[in-house]
Formats: structure tokens, C-alpha cells, sequence
């Protein structure tokens, strides 16, 4: 069963994301990447991280990629980029070669290594209808709150920091207006 | 007493300060006699001193007084010290003595020059830096007078400033001194690099001892040598002297016959125990450079037409003499020649400058003549001193002549033949100046008109100022001799008073020269009346033409050569170390920034402002990362 | 192909994190190709998803929950960076309509 979820996630996710780089039109690039996200959702899911294709969905389908099209939207850069040429000529055989590179070397490494994730390991424990193990959010909650309660403070305030330096950034400054 | 020896430089050094601050309100002439005053003083504390060592026993005469540590720097311990020893004392002596008798005169001398008392405030610092040369316990202290004395030399020489050739004289002075200078300080660094110490007694200790080895030495000796040379106007340094007849006759008489010329034989009379300790052929070096220039000066001095001139190369040719000494290892008759030569060399220069003042300064001799009637007084003193150094016995130049005279020979009977042909040039040329100043025909009427200012266009006698001293001097010349009579050893004041200073170096004459001694006097003698008759017959008498080729009164065109080879390849030298400075090593330096530059603009080209191109870069080093990992097994 | 015997095959974590690696890559030859700036950064966005999904196939595999904590302090961080990124590409945006990254070139040597 997994394996047929894996399938289709895994092309919803590769379609996506082509989807992304190869589109001129920056409207469509955004959607073609909410179905990456959703297949990365539905990844999630089959690797029991429930919570995480939740916040996931929400989070990132549903703001962040809501947020970018507010911004296309505002600032008017819908229209279709030209994507026949590039100006910079050697930049697309040198993308072309850090692409196979990387991929080379990130499944070297995964290659080396495949005796040991070959296993399927213990996996994450789910809930049961005995109650031995909590769900998996009330798992993620008590680590949260536990053993990285320091963290999750920090990253409070880092949101903080955010939406402050960006609501400064965004300013429209009166006066004169730097070229 | 002995340890008031310091009180000798001092007393002139405070007459300096006192002419400065007060000469000009104290004018003429109580300024030169405050001046007079202080160097008389100074004479008086030297002869203190001098009575002092002598009632000491042989061995004990040697004073050392340290004022305060100078230069206390690592290794390099120097006192400001000075030293009352025979050798110091007896050049004290005569420096502070003559140089008396010399400020009396030029008070008169200098009657009515508007910078009357600024001469006197020189002439003081000059004296205050020779008695600190002399009197040094140690190398830098009589460097520190070296380059006092060579100083005021430039001050005095060219004392009449607003006269182009005196300004360039002086400057002659100080830059030919200069050569000499570099000399010394080589031997300095030799010495301090060798022996750790500059004093006297440190190095010529070691010299003893043998800790110098007979190279360092000969090193040592000779870099002093070449200091002497351009000090006391050895070929190929003594250009200067001639040119320095421009200052005041007094400046001429006290600095370029009697004490700064002789500074030269002093140190190298000092250092004698390294000279012994140098490799044999180092005082024949010194020996021939004497030789040379005893004739090649006289034979210059020969066609000189200028009084002053003649007297000038005569010092040149006399200060050889002493040089012939010092490298026979004679330094006692060195040291007496230096002494006598003091005398009537003083005498002659201020009997000059005599005859100049009454013949309303007028130098050339051949509008001189017939004066002695006129000038009574000068004319007899200045005869002594012609005697004296023509070497005519008993006068004081036969017998220091004769001593060395005796050590040349026993070095070699050539050099002996070779001084007596110097001496007989000496006595020619000398006896050819005194016929044309003061005997023969006047030939200086007809230039009376041209000095219409005064009311007496005749010659006259100087006022009895300038006149005593001539008196004293003379007397000197006529007794000096005395100080070192070979007739017995108990005659031999000088050489036994000398003794502990020169022992080291001081020559022992074979027996047999002893034998030749008096046969020696005997043609010192007969060759000092040939030279003199030589001269009457051709200039008085007038029976034989007088021969003074263009070559000799030009100086062997020695200067016309410096002055072409310093303008021509000199210069070109000088212009090529320019250059190299210029294109070379500036342009290294501007060099390396121009090729930092370049290549900094052809790097530049790699920041193209494109973040695509800063994000392709950072993806090859991510793989390139990556790959060397993998190579290295860690991935 | 019958569907019982491939309902056999297990996806191992080799798979996933295969997979993430190539997200990875796409998104990162998408930086360096587009030129709009918006979507070079939703390939940047790509690429931390591609992270966030092999966090998660290592901690199954792992058996710790840590990866899971991991990835959600990731999708929150994202989140900020977005709204900064998103502030500065409208701050610079505004003067101009229809620049591209190529434009602003400013840095150049």
C-alpha cells in the first residue's frame, strides 16, 4: 500500500517542482508548487508525521504560498518571464553541471550508506487503541515543551523579528526616493 | 694640579661663551683682549700641569680625568675624559702658548674689521676644541675636537665671507677634512669592534698584549692615516691648505702652521703601539706619502708668487717630514719637529701677515722688495725664522731636521738622500722669498697711487702689538733646538720626557748610523747653505735666470684634475646613483603597487553584481565540497 | 504487473531520501536559472522542503522523534524567512516594475 502512495506523491512532488522551474508564468510557478507541497504532505503522512503534513498543508500551502501570490499580485511581476535565453550564457551549462553533480554526489552518499537504511527500522510509534503510546502531535508536543522548550521560545521571538523588521523594510519612505 | 687638566679646554670654551654673550658691547679691542686673557690663563694651568708631572717619578706621569660619563650605552662605555700625559701636555703646551702670543697679534692684526670681536669668538672655540683634541683620553673625545677644529677652520677661512673665493675655500676646507674624517671614524669602529673600548689606553693596551691581531691593527692604523692625510694635508688631501691662505693671516699662522695641521701627527703618535703592532709595509705607507708630498710641495712652493702661498705649501712640505718620521718610527723627532716647525712656521705666517699690514695688504712678492729698511723689526725676525728652517745650526730646525733626518737614513739610505733633497728645495725656496720681500730693488711704487686713501703710501712698521710676539717667537726659534740636543743622552729632555708615551713604537737607530750621526749634521748643514747660496746667486745676485715653470706655480695642475675628474666622471657617478635611486628602486616600489593593481583589475572582472553567478559559484563549491569528501571516504 | 506482488515492495528510507535529493537538485538548478525573483525564491522554498523530507525518512528510520521537532523549527524559520524575504523583494520591487534578479547589479565590481 505504501508503495503506491510513494508513487504518486512522489511524481505529484517531481511534477511540482519541474513545474516550478520551467514555467514563465510566475502565477503558475506558485501553484505547481502547492502541488509539490501537498505531495510532500501526503509523504509525511506515510511516514507517520501526522502532524507535520498538517502544519505542512497549513503552514506552507496555505500561508507562504498565499503570501507569494499576494506579492506577484502587488507588485505587478505577472507577466510571463523570457525563458528561451538566458543573458549570462555560461549560466545554464553551469547549472546544468551543478545539477548532475549534485545529484551524483547526494546519491553517492545515500548509495554508501544504503546497507544500513535498507531496513525498515523501528518506525515512528502511533497511537493504539491500548493507550500505550500517544498520539503522535501529544508525542511532538511533550518533546516541544520539554526538551527544546529553549527553542521553541527562541523561534517565538524570531517570528517576532520578523514581522517587525519587515513591516520596517517595506516602508514606503517619505521624502525622497533613493534610485 | 695634574687634575685640573680638564680647566685647559675649559678656559677657552668659557672665553667663547663670554665674547659671545658680551663682544659686541665689550667691541674692539677689549673683546681680543678678554680672548687673550683666556687662552694665557689656559697656558698658565697647562704649564701648572706640566710642572706638576715633571716632579713625578718617570712612570707616574700620566693623569686621567673623567668629568661625567658621556655615552653609556650597552657595550659602548665613553667618559668625557681627559688625559694629562707628556705627549697631551706637551701639545698643550705649545698649542695654548703660541696661541696666546697669536691672539696678541691679531688684535692688531684685526685693528678696525668690522667683525672684530665675532674673529675672537672663533678663535677661541678653535683653541677650546684643539686642546680637547689633544688633550682626549679616548678616541671619540678627540674625534668630538677633530670636528671641532675642522669646523672652526671652515668659520676662520672663510671669516671674510661676502668674498666668493674665501666662501669657497672654506668650504674646500671642510669637505676635503671630511674625506679625512670618514678615516677616523673607520678606525673608531675598528677599534670599538676589535677591543671594546675607545680610550687610548684600552687599545693601545691590547696592541701590546698582542690581542689585536697585526691586520686589525694595520687597519686601525692606516684608517687613522687617512684622517691624518686630509687633516694635516698629505697628498692626495691637501688641496685645502693652499686655498685656505683666504682667512686672516693670524688664522693662518695659529691653525695652518702651528696647531690643526698637526693633529694628524699627534693621533698617529697616539695610536704608535698599534702602528708597531701593524704589518711591516703599513709605516712605509706612511713613509711615502710623507716623501711625496715633502717634494712635491716644495717644488710647487718654488714658483709660488703669493707670501702667504709659499709659507702654505712650506707646511705641507714640512708636515711630510713629520710623516717621513712617524712611519721611521721616530716619534720623538717627530714630535720635536712638530714643536720647532710650531715656532718658526708661527713666526714666518705672522711676519707675513706683518708685511701684508704695512704694505696695506698687498700679497703679491713681486711688488715687494727692498723692505728691510722700512720694516726693521720684521725683517729681523723674519730672518730667524728663514734660518730656522732652512736648517741652517744653531737654529731650532737644524736639529729637529737632523733627527729626522738620522731615523730616515737608518730606515733606508734612500729615503735619507731624498729628505736632504726636500730640505735643500726648502732652503731654496724660503731664501728666494725673503731676497724678493725684503732685499733687492722696490718694486711698489708704482702702485702708491693706487692706494690714495692713505696719507703714507710707504711701507711702515706694524704698531709693537703685532711685533712682540714676532720677538718671542723668533727667540723660540733660536733656542728651541735645545729640547733635544743629540750631543749627549742628558741633552735629550724631549726624547726621555716622551719616552713612556712612545716607547712602544720609538725606533732604536743601529750602530751603525750612530757612527754617521755627525757626518749626517755635517751635510744637513752644507746642503742647507748650497740651497741658500743656490737662491742668492739666482734671485739676488741675479746671475742665473730664474726658473719657475707654469707646472709648478699651478700645483702639477693637481687641482684643475680634481675639480675636472669630480665635474666630469664624478658627476657622472653621482648622476648614475641618482638614477638608480630614482628608476630602480623607486621603481620597485611603485613597481609592486602597479602590478598589485593590475592584477586586482583583471580579478575584478569575477564580480559581475549578478547574484545568479554568486549562487553558481557557491553551487560549484558545494559539489566541489562534496566530491572531496566522497574522495576521502567520509561521505 | 500484478498489483499484490507490488503492494509486496516496502519503500525503504532510501527511497525517500533519494527522492529528496532530487527536490533538492530541481530546486537548485531553479535558483540558478529563473530570473523573477519570486520564483527563485519558491525554489529556494523547494529545496527546504526537500530537507524537511529527508528529516522526516531518517527519524522513521531512526526511530527518534527528534527529526520530526527537527522539521517543524524548520517549517516555522521558513515561514519568517518568507515574510523577510518577501519584505525585501517588495521594498526593492516597488521602484521598478517587471526587474529581474539581473538587474539589480549593483554589487558589481
Amino acid at each position: 500500500m505504501e508503495f503506491f502512495v510513494f508513487v504518486c506523491a512522489a511524481l505529484m512532488v517531481l511534477g511540482g517542482a519541474i513545474g516550478v522551474v520551467l514555467r514563465p508564468n510566475p502565477v503558475h510557478a506558485a501553484l505547481s508548487m502547492v502541488l509539490t507541497l501537498f505531495g510532500v504532505a501526503v509523504l509525511f503522512v506515510a511516514q507517520e508525521a501526522h502532524f507535520l503534513a498538517a502544519v505542512q498543508v497549513i503552514v506552507y500551502a496555505g500561508a507562504i504560498v498565499v503570501l507569494f501570490l499576494f506579492v506577484i499580485m502587488l507588485l505587478g511581476v505577472d507577466r510571463a518571464e523570457n525563458l528561451r535565453t538566458d543573458p549570462v550564457t555560461v549560466q545554464r551549462p553551469l547549472a546544468a553541471v551543478i545539477g548532475i553533480g549534485l545529484l551524483a554526489m547526494l546519491a553517492a552518499a545515500i548509495a554508501s550508506s544504503s546497507d544500513a537504511l535498507q531496513s525498515r527500522g523501528p518506525g515512528i510509534a502511533t497511537a493504539t487503541l491500548t493507550g500505550d503510546t500517544d498520539t503522535n502531535i501529544r508525542e511532538l508536543a511533550r518533546a516541544v515543551f520539554s526538551d527544546y522548550v529553549v527553542a521553541f521560545e527562541v523561534t517565538s521571538v524570531l517570528l517576532v523579528i520578523a514581522v517587525v523588521g519587515t513591516v520596517i523594510l517595506a516602508r514606503k519612505v517619505k521624502g525622497t526616493v533613493a534610485s | 694640579m695634574a687634575e685640573l687638566v680638564w680647566l685647559i679646554p675649559a678656559l677657552p670654551l668659557a672665553g667663547f661663551v663670554l665674547v659671545l654673550l658680551l663682544g659686541r658691547r665689550l667691541g674692539e679691542p677689549g673683546a681680543g683682549w678678554l680672548a687673550t686673557l683666556m687662552v694665557a690663563a689656559s697656558f698658565a694651568v697647562t704649564a701648572g700641569v706640566f710642572l706638576d708631572l715633571v716632579s713625578r717619578d718617570e712612570h707616574d706621569r700620566t693623569e686621567v680625568v673623567s668629568l661625567f660619563s658621556w655615552i653609556p650605552v650597552g657595550a659602548l662605555q665613553v667618559d668625557l675624559a681627559f688625559i694629562a700625559d707628556p705627549l697631551s701636555i706637551t701639545m698643550a703646551l705649545f698649542v695654548t702658548g703660541i696661541g696666546t702670543l697669536i691672539h696678541l697679534y691679531a688684535i692688531g692684526y684685526m685693528h678696525g674689521d668690522p667683525k672684530f670681536s665675532k674673529f675672537f669668538l672663533y678663535l677661541n672655540l678653535f683653541a677650546a676644541s684643539m686642546l680637547v683634541l689633544v688633550l682626549g683620553e679616548n678616541l671619540l673625545v678627540t674625534f668630538l675636537g677633530w670636528e671641532g677644529v675642522g669646523a672652526c677652520s671652515y668659520f676662520l677661512i672663510s671669516f671674510w665671507h661676502t668674498r666668493d673665493s674665501a666662501a669657497t675655500a672654506g668650504k674646500k676646507a671642510f669637505v676635503t677634512n671630511r674625506v679625512g674624517d670618514w678615516g677616523v671614524m673607520m678606525a673608531m669602529f675598528l677599534a670599538f669592534g676589535a677591543v671594546g673600548t675607545l680610550s687610548y689606553a684600552g687599545i693601545n693596551g691590547a696592541a701590546e698584549e698582542g690581542v689585536l691581531s697585526s691586520a686589525t691593527a694595520t687597519a686601525i692604523a692606516l684608517m687613522m692615516f687617512v684622517g691624518a692625510v686630509g687633516k694635516s694635508a698629505q697628498l692626495p688631501l691637501y688641496l685645502w691648505l693652499p686655498d685656505a691662505m683666504e682667512g686672516p693671516t693670524p688664522v693662518s699662522a695659529l691653525i695652518h702652521a702651528a696647531t690643526m695641521v698637526t693633529a694628524g701627527v699627534y693621533v698617529m703618535t697616539r695610536i704608535n703601539p698599534v702602528l708597531a703592532h701593524s704589518h711591516d709595509w703599513a709605516p712605509t705607507v706612511i713613509v711615502i706619502v710623507g716623501v711625496a708630498t715633502a717634494l712635491f710641495a716644495a717644488s710647487i712652493a718654488i714658483a709660488q708668487h703669493d707670501i702667504k702661498k709659499v709659507l702654505a705649501y712650506s707646511t705641507v712640505s714640512q708636515l711630510g717630514f713629520m710623516f717621513i718620521a712617524v712611519g721611521s718610527g721616530a716619534y720623538v723627532a717627530a714630535i720635536f719637529h712638530m714643536v720647532t716647525h710650531a715656532f718658526f712656521k708661527a713666526l714666518l705666517f705672522l711676519g707675513s701677515g706683518s708685511v701684508i699690514h704695512g704694505m696695506h695688504h698687498e700679497q703679491d712678492m713681486r711688488r715687494m722688495g727692498a723692505l728691510r729698511t722700512l720694516m726693521p723689526v720684521t725683517a729681523a725676525t723674519f730672518i730667524i725664522g728663514w734660518l730656522a728652517i732652512a736648517g741652517v745650526p744653531p737654529f731650532a730646525g737644524f736639529w729637529s731636521k737632523d733627527e729626522i733626518l738620522l731615523f730616515a737614513w737608518d730606515r733606508a739610505p734612500w729615503l735619507g738622500v731624498l729628505v736632504l733633497v726636500a730640505a735643500l728645495m726648502t732652503a731654496y725656496y724660503m731664501t728666494r722669498q725673503v731676497i724678493m720681500v725684503f732685499f733687492g730693488e722696490a718694486r711698489w711704487d708704482d702702485h702708491a697711487e693706487e692706494h690714495g686713501a692713505h696719507g703714507d703710501h710707504r711701507p711702515h712698521e706694524s704698531p709693537w702689538i703685532m711685533l712682540a710676539p714676532l720677538v718671542v717667537l723668533a727667540g723660540l726659534s733660536i733656542v728651541g733646538g735645545g729640547l733635544n740636543l743629540p750631543f749627549t743622552k742628558d741633552l735629550h729632555f724631549l726624547e726621555s720626557w716622551l719616552h713612556p708615551v712612545v716607547e712602544a713604537g720609538e725606533r732604536s737607530l743601529s750602530s751603525g748610523t750612530k757612527d754617521l750621526k755627525l757626518a749626517l749634521a755635517v751635510i744637513s748643514a752644507v746642503v742647507a747653505v748650497i740651497g741658500i747660496v743656490a737662491s742668492v746667486v739666482v734671485y739676488g745676485l741675479k746671475k742665473v735666470k730664474a726658473v719657475e715653470p707654469a707646472v709648478l706655480e699651478r700645483g702639477w695642475y693637481y687641482d684643475r684634475a680634481v675639480s675636472a675628474f669630480m665635474g666630469g666622471p664624478g658627476r657622472q657617478g653621482f648622476e648614475a646613483a641618482a638614477w638608480v635611486d630614482a628608476k630602480v628602486v623607486d621603481g620597485a616600489v611603485r613597481g609592486s603597487g602597479g602590478v598589485v593593481a593590475t592584477v586586482g583589475a583583471w580579478v575584478r572582472r569575477a564580480q559581475s553584481g549578478l547574484v545568479r553567478t554568486y549562487a553558481a559559484i557557491v553551487g560549484v563549491g558545494v559539489v566541489a565540497l562534496l566530491v572531496w569528501f566522497y574522495l576521502r571516504g567520509v561521505l | 504487473m500484478n498489483a499484490a506482488l507490488l503492494a509486496e515492495i516496502r519503500p525503504t528510507s532510501t527511497w525517500y531520501l533519494l527522492l529528496a535529493a532530487v527536490l533538492f537538485t530541481i530546486g537548485t538548478v531553479g535558483v540558478l536559472v529563473r530570473r523573477n525573483p519570486l520564483v527563485m525564491f519558491m525554489c529556494i522554498e523547494l529545496m527546504l522542503n526537500a530537507v524537511n523530507l529527508s528529516f522526516v525518512a531518517l527519524a522513521r528510520r531512526l526511530g527518534d522523534l527528534d527529526g520530526q521537532t527537527v522539521v517543524l523549527f524548520v517549517l516555522v524559520v521558513a515561514a519568517a524567512e518568507v515574510v523577510v524575504g518577501l519584505g525585501i523583494i517588495v521594498a526593492i520591487m516597488r521602484r521598478r516594475q517587471g526587474a529581474t534578479a539581473d538587474d539589480l547589479a549593483v554589487l558589481k565590481g
